[in-house]
């Protein structure tokens, strides 16, 4: 275990409202950490926190020197609904964008850059549509972009913002098999409502709802989601591998 | 034809035709791109209230149109940010204000205002030496902007968070290029006037977004396609003593009209 971040008593407030609360949480490099809670629970928050876009109120993100270059060795997945899709701007675009970084604004990527592409636009199976708008992809394949977008730059921890969102169960599932190879080179953060889901490839599921709670094993049982005040709906699914509800035992 | 050329007026037309279709072609693409657009609208008629300042203090318009330009383009951010009012009250905030304080002043100025007309509806007839100055700077600084900072405007108007998320210089580019479009806006206004100039912003590039979704390429485009509006317009003008500005407007819309007919041909015969 290398130890990449680690958040102390994290608290970010807006104005008044408390979004999360004295959030305590190590990652390091083989963790794939599984971030489920409600809308408005401080998911997305958290996941921005990290990233630098909000500012601790309280509270401090210690990142360790592994994590040095700290724009670049973290890849960052946002919502793709957020995005204006009629933007012209082609794939390939997007992908190299990931290259930006403090030092390299005037000229974010250059020729040498393109290596790092086409080993990323293989791995990631989008040769065929390298060259189109953004705006003619589908959902699928918009996420395949935006994690090449993500990847290119070779972080040592990737952070997602909901991926299973706007793609089908298909794409779902090679997206978490994507993600399963991926966390043999890096650490994962993932958020996601669809604890069921996720639970099945996480190696550790956490619990935000304003405050957080830390569950160090992928199985975690209604009981104790109530007690982590961590109210979400949870959905089985039939043909994923490991069983998520019900009677287990395990030890912490 | 051929004798037009002979007219100072006429080759100074031209000469303004071109250099407002370059910045206009490259702000409007990026204006468009970032659907500002409503944005241009403020700062441009906004701009009437310096246009107004500077007449009544007998100073050349387009540098009060400027100052006004660019401080409205400010102060629509700043009154949204600041004022946390949403971003289209701030805008018609500062459009009315504008075209209110241009009013005033022009009422408050002895005599008949002569030009009024000309920076309501525009007069690429009678640009000046400086108003060709003006546009020769901006459209140079708009072009070399765009040129060398290509990439980085692309990823920070296409994910601003993503930008500030890789420590890019956000800020910095979102002032730059708004002034840039402030500026853009007011050195057309001596082609189309602050009630047309829109169009000018945003027709050609609409035009070239049926034919092509890439910025450099709608950017290129959109030059040609202004430059011929404008051409075109002149000489049709001309003949037919028609006010350009609403002319080169008319003949923007019927090359949108007609690429959108190219456009649905071209998608039955597939």
């Amino acid at each position: 275990m290398s130890e990449l971040i680690e958040i102390r008593n994290l608290t970010v407030r807006y104005g008044e409202y408390t979004a999360i609360k004295d959030v305590n949480l190590s990652i390091s490099q083989p963790d794939f950490i599984g971030v489920i809670g409600p809308n408005g629970g401080g998911k997305t928050t958290l996941l921005k926190a990290i990233l630098g876009l909000l500012q601790p109120s309280s509270g401090e993100i210690i990142f360790s020197e592994k994590l040095e270059n700290k724009q670049s060795d973290i890849g960052y997945l946002p919502q793709i609904n957020k995005f204006d899709h009629r933007f012209p701007i082609s794939v390939k675009e997007v992908i190299l964008s990931g290259m930006a970084g403090k030092n390299r604004w005037i000229k974010p990527y250059s020729k040498k850059d393109d290596k790092k592409l086409e080993s990323i636009i293989s791995e990631l199976d989008v040769e065929h549509i390298v060259h189109k708008p953004i705006g003619e992809l589908s959902g699928g394949q918009m996420q395949r972009v935006f994690l090449g977008r993500a990847l290119i730059s070779e972080p040592k921890l990737l952070v997602l913002d909901e991926p299973d969102t706007y793609v089908d169960n298909q794409f779902e599932h090679e997206l978490y098999e994507m993600l399963v190879e991926l966390n043999k080179r890096m650490a994962i953060l993932l958020v996601s409502h669809d604890v069921g889901t996720i639970s099945s490839y996480v190696k550790g599921i956490a619990c935000i709802n304003t405050e957080f709670n830390y569950h160090p094993s992928n199985v975690i049982s209604p009981e104790q989601l109530k007690a982590y005040n961590c109210p979400i709906q949870i959905i089985t699914h039939g043909e994923v591998p490991h069983t998520v509800l019900g009677q287990h035992d395990h030890q912490h | 034809m051929i004798d037009l050329f002979q007219y100072d007026f006429f080759t100074n037309a031209l000469l303004a035709a071109l250099l407002t279709s370059i910045s206009c072609g490259i702000i409007g693409s990026y204006i468009v791109a970032r659907r500002m657009v409503f944005i241009g609208g403020g700062i441009t008629h906004a701009s009437f209230g310096g246009i107004g300042i500077a007449y009544f203090l007998g100073i050349n318009p387009m540098f009060g149109a400027a100052v006004f330009a660019v401080l409205s383009a400010m102060g629509i951010n700043w009154l949204t940010n600041r004022g946390n009012l949403r971003q289209d009250s701030s805008i018609a905030i500062w459009w009315s204000l504008g075209m209110a304080i241009g009013v005033i002043f022009i009422a408050l100025t002895p005599g008949y205002a002569p030009n009024l007309m000309s920076f309501l509806f525009g007069s690429i007839l009678t640009v000046s030496g400086t108003d060709l100055l003006f546009m020769a700077v901006v459209s140079t600084l708009t072009a070399l902007t765009f040129f060398l900072f290509f990439k980085t405007i692309m990823i920070i108007s296409f994910d601003e968070e993503f930008a500030k998320a890789r420590n890019m210089p956000v800020k910095t580019f979102d002032y730059l290029l708004i002034t840039l479009s402030a500026l853009a806006i007011v050195a057309s206004i001596r082609v189309s006037g602050v009630i047309l100039v829109l169009s000018l912003l945003t027709l050609p590039q609409a035009t070239a977004n049926i034919f092509t979704r890439k910025f450099r390429n709608i950017s290129i485009a959109s030059i040609a396609i202004g430059f011929t509006a404008m051409f075109a317009g002149l000489i049709t003008s001309y003949h037919t003593n028609l006010p350009s500005g609403a002319t080169i407007i008319l003949i923007l819309t019927l090359f949108f009209a007609l690429g959108k007919l190219i456009a649905s041909l071209k998608f039955r015969s597939l």
